[in-house]
């Protein structure tokens, strides 16, 4: 069983979150795991993050296992900011 | 430096306010000593320190600033707890009282400054007060008074609730912006991210907003500058602002130290706990709804709580801050400050009113007969409500004495308590500021006299601590105020004995034992073993005499050897009145004062030019008055005596008709008859006629004077 790899390319935003949360949801409805690369992120705001933590919870909801690699300084800072962790 | 008129009215308000305050901070201090635990008495005392401070700094008296406001600090360290009240700490503040009240003295006579030796004796007083302040600080006031006035400047922590409307990422606000702007304001200490509002992945609106964010602040930043941050999406968010559960103590401290106000609005908001925008809104929503369901407006402080916009334990403390204020308000409404003389005015037309209304008493018809019954009865009403009007309580001079106990026992070594009893008791305003000094005399004569010292109280099994009791109350139309001690009691013998020695009485005159006490108050007595610097100087209890008799009161003594003494002086009610016997000469009117007047009788024949009769096989002076006052006419057929008594003797009045008792309302005399003696005042009489009222001291005492002349000559 191999996650599929998800990549998030430079905007996490209000702009794309729509279009994000199409491809996330996909991912997730394959069942076979997901790994979100962040690497790429280059600005994230509210959207995105909601983003992200709904893909967590339906990960757990659905028990697909959920993983976010590589957060990118702009995720990070996101993350330090809300004090939440992924 | 010179003050205009204005200047001067307030000052002088000023002056009499802080007299107030200054003798509420004392007897709060003395309270304070008794009962430590007295939770309303320290805020009261620290609130009279304030005001003080405060108002003085209106004025400009940088000194009295200054050291208020250390004494400010000391009681504000009783008031939160950290600063025990004890004896020590009393017998330091109460000289700062009096230091305060000289200065208020002296700012009523024009000096705004201390001089150098009051100066002096102010640094001493703080210097006495260092081992009370905390934290070493150090006496000099002037920068913590302005650290003090700008408590914004202090880092405070805030509870910030953001629940940010759905849409706002769609109008291009970014929820995590704010965030970061935050951290430009002070420090984000703590921040919890909610995502329970957001929804199931089906139902998710990607472009929505569902996070909710807590956060944390410590910021020198006042709340309205946090709350101007949000500005931007107040309108579709729910953004609240409240001081963190750590700072509650702090504003309610804060709130319970803040000068008075009505409105809980302006308590909240100054505080800082509230913004305006806020209020505003607050009040909004309570008259909205008070429409919208037609009940009473909520309470605000209520809806505050409601809204989230401050917590209940800032609202409780405001509450009680508004309903103290409240309180002292409605005080301030019972009791307003008039000028004296305005009194003086009313009470002289309405005796004026009086005088006419009963000259107009005779009519024929019985219908207007009944009008002017009832024109009378309500004449005599305001006649007493106006005289009432002179009338305050003698409790606020009789707790004065409590300073005056603590430190005279305390000198003496003495353990004494004052009990004060019926301090509701009134009296004319003049009489009792004309009888404190008196009894100011008999509280320290029974301290030193009459209470004796522990050991010796001891010995006699009696309790180490002594009391004195300072009892007034109303019996037949006078004021009766009593000075009682537990003490050891005259010593009738000695007093006897000492009276003898003095020529004060022929050894072997049979007297009584309230006879003998009363030789106490003749001129020159004193039985003092050892004169102390409080008295027992052989002058007091004489001048106390004569203060009482010129107030038209007695004054008397009883006691108990080894049980106690009690001085009892009476007093008529006012000084405004006099209970006079009118008696006539010629076509003049003249009032004798009641309380002189033994008795009359007819003047028996006798060869003119010899002043003096018989009367039941006594001699008995007597002066013509009709010679005195050289009143023309013939004399009466038949004429009669008024016999008068004054210091135990007696001399009868010559005059031609008694007319009879009569209460009336004394009228001073003017300026330009302010050197004649024997005459104390006048009254106008039912028919429009001006009597005078007879001064029966001088008058007898001339008499006797001009006797011995002739007689020498």
């Amino acid at each position: 069983m191999t996650a599929r790899r998800l990549t998030v390319d430079d905007e996490l935003t209000i702009i794309t979150a729509a279009e994000h949360r199409e491809r996330l949801l996909a991912a997730l409805a394959d069942g076979e795991g997901v790994r979100i690369d962040l690497a790429a992120v280059g600005d994230i705001d509210t959207a995105g993050l909601q983003l992200l933590l709904l893909a967590r919870r339906e990960g757990d909801r659905l028990h697909v296992p959920v993983e976010f690699v590589d957060p990118s300084p702009a995720v990070t800072e996101v993350l330090a900011l809300t004090r939440l962790e992924l | 430096m010179s003050l205009d008129d204005d200047m001067r009215e307030a000052l002088d308000m000023f002056v009499t306010e802080a007299r107030d305050l200054v003798q509420g901070l004392e007897e709060g201090l003395l309270e304070l000593e008794d009962q430590p635990g007295g939770g309303e008495t320290v805020n009261a005392i620290f609130r009279a320190a304030h005001t003080l401070k405060g108002s003085s700094g209106l004025f400009g008296m940088r000194h009295l600033v200054e050291f208020t406001h250390v004494v400010e600090t000391v009681l504000g360290s009783v008031r939160d707890g950290t600063l025990d009240v004890s004896p020590g700490l009393v017998s330091a503040l109460l000289p700062c009282t009096d230091h305060i009240s000289s200065q208020i003295e002296n700012l009523a006579a024009g000096q705004m400054e201390p001089d150098s030796s009051q100066a002096a004796e102010g640094m001493r007083l703080l210097e006495g007060l260092n081992p009370y302040l905390q934290n070493g600080m150090t006496t000099t006031g002037s920068e913590k008074v302005a650290e003090e006035a700008e408590p914004a400047q202090r880092e405070r922590s805030w509870q910030l609730a953001l629940n940010f409307g759905p849409d706002c990422l769609r109008n291009g606000m970014d929820p995590l912006s704010f965030l970061r702007y935050l951290s430009s304001l002070g420090e984000v200490t703590d921040v919890v991210t909610s995502v329970e509002a957001l929804p199931e992945a089906d139902a998710m609106d990607a472009e929505s907003c569902y996070l909710s964010f807590d956060v944390t602040l410590v910021t020198a930043a006042p709340k309205s500058e946090i709350e101007t941050v949000f500005d931007f999406v107040r309108e579709d968010s729910d953004i609240r602002i409240v001081p963190a559960e750590s700072e509650l103590d702090a504003y309610v401290r804060a709130i319970r130290a803040m000068p008075e106000n009505d409105r809980i609005g302006d308590v909240l908001i100054t505080s800082g706990a509230v913004t305006e925008l806020e209020m505003e809104e607050a009040l909004r929503l309570q008259q909205e709804r008070a429409v919208r369901q037609g009940t009473q407006p909520e309470p605000i402080g209520e809806l505050l709580v409601e809204m989230g916009i401050v917590q209940r334990d800032i609202v409780d403390a405001a509450l009680a801050r508004q309903r103290r204020t409240t309180e002292t308000r409605s005080h301030d409404n019972r009791t307003i400050r008039v000028d004296a003389g305005r009194l003086d005015k009313l009470i002289d037309l309405v005796g004026e009113l009086v005088i006419a209304q009963s000259s107009t008493g005779i009519s024929s018809s019985s219908e207007t007969s009944e009008a002017q019954a009832e024109v009378m009865r309500l004449v005599d009403e305001v006649r007493h409500s106006a005289l009432s009007l002179r009338m305050v309580p003698i409790g606020t001079t009789l707790r004065r004495f409590e300073r005056v106990v603590r430190d005279v026992s305390m000198e003496l070594g003495k353990e004494v308590s004052l009990v004060i009893t019926g301090a509701d008791t009134e009296m004319d305003k003049a009489l009792v500021e004309r009888i404190s000094d008196p009894l100011l005399h008999l509280v320290r004569n029974s301290l030193d006299h009459g209470v004796e010292p522990p050991a010796e109280r001891r010995k006699y099994g009696k309790n180490q601590q002594g009391t004195l009791r300072l009892n007034a109350y109303h019996d037949a139309g006078n004021i009766v105020i009593e000075v009682a001690d537990d003490g050891r009691g005259l010593d009738r013998d000695r007093i006897l004995a000492k009276a003898v020695e003095r020529g004060l009485v022929a050894a072997g005159t049979p007297l009584t034992d309230s006879e003998v006490y009363n030789l106490i108050f003749e001129p020159g007595f004193s039985t003092a073993e050892t004169v102390s610097n409080l008295s027992g100087r052989g002058v007091g209890m004489d001048v106390v005499k004569r203060n009482v008799t010129s107030l038209r009161g007695t004054i008397e003594m009883d006691s108990t050897r080894g049980i106690g003494t009690t001085i009892r002086i009476r007093l008529p009610l006012t000084l405004a009145i006099i209970d006079g016997f009118l008696v006539g000469v010629g076509t003049s009117s003249f009032i004798v004062p009641l309380d002189r007047v033994t008795e009359c009788v007819e003047l028996p024949p006798g060869p003119p030019g010899r002043d003096v009769m018989n009367l039941r096989g006594e001699v008995l002076p007597f002066i013509r008055l009709k010679e005195l006052f050289t009143i023309p006419g013939p004399p009466a057929r038949r004429q009669n005596v008024v016999i008068v008594e004054q210091s135990g003797q007696r001399t009868g009045l010559v005059v031609d008709s008694l007319l009879g008792e009569l209460q009336t309302v004394i009228k001073p005399l003017g300026i330009l008859f302010s050197r004649v003696r024997c005459i104390s005042g006048s009254t106008i009489l039912g028919n429009g006629e001006i009597a005078l009222i007879l001064d029966v001291g001088p008058l007898i005492a001339d008499h006797s004077d001009r006797e011995q002349t002739r007689q020498a000559a």
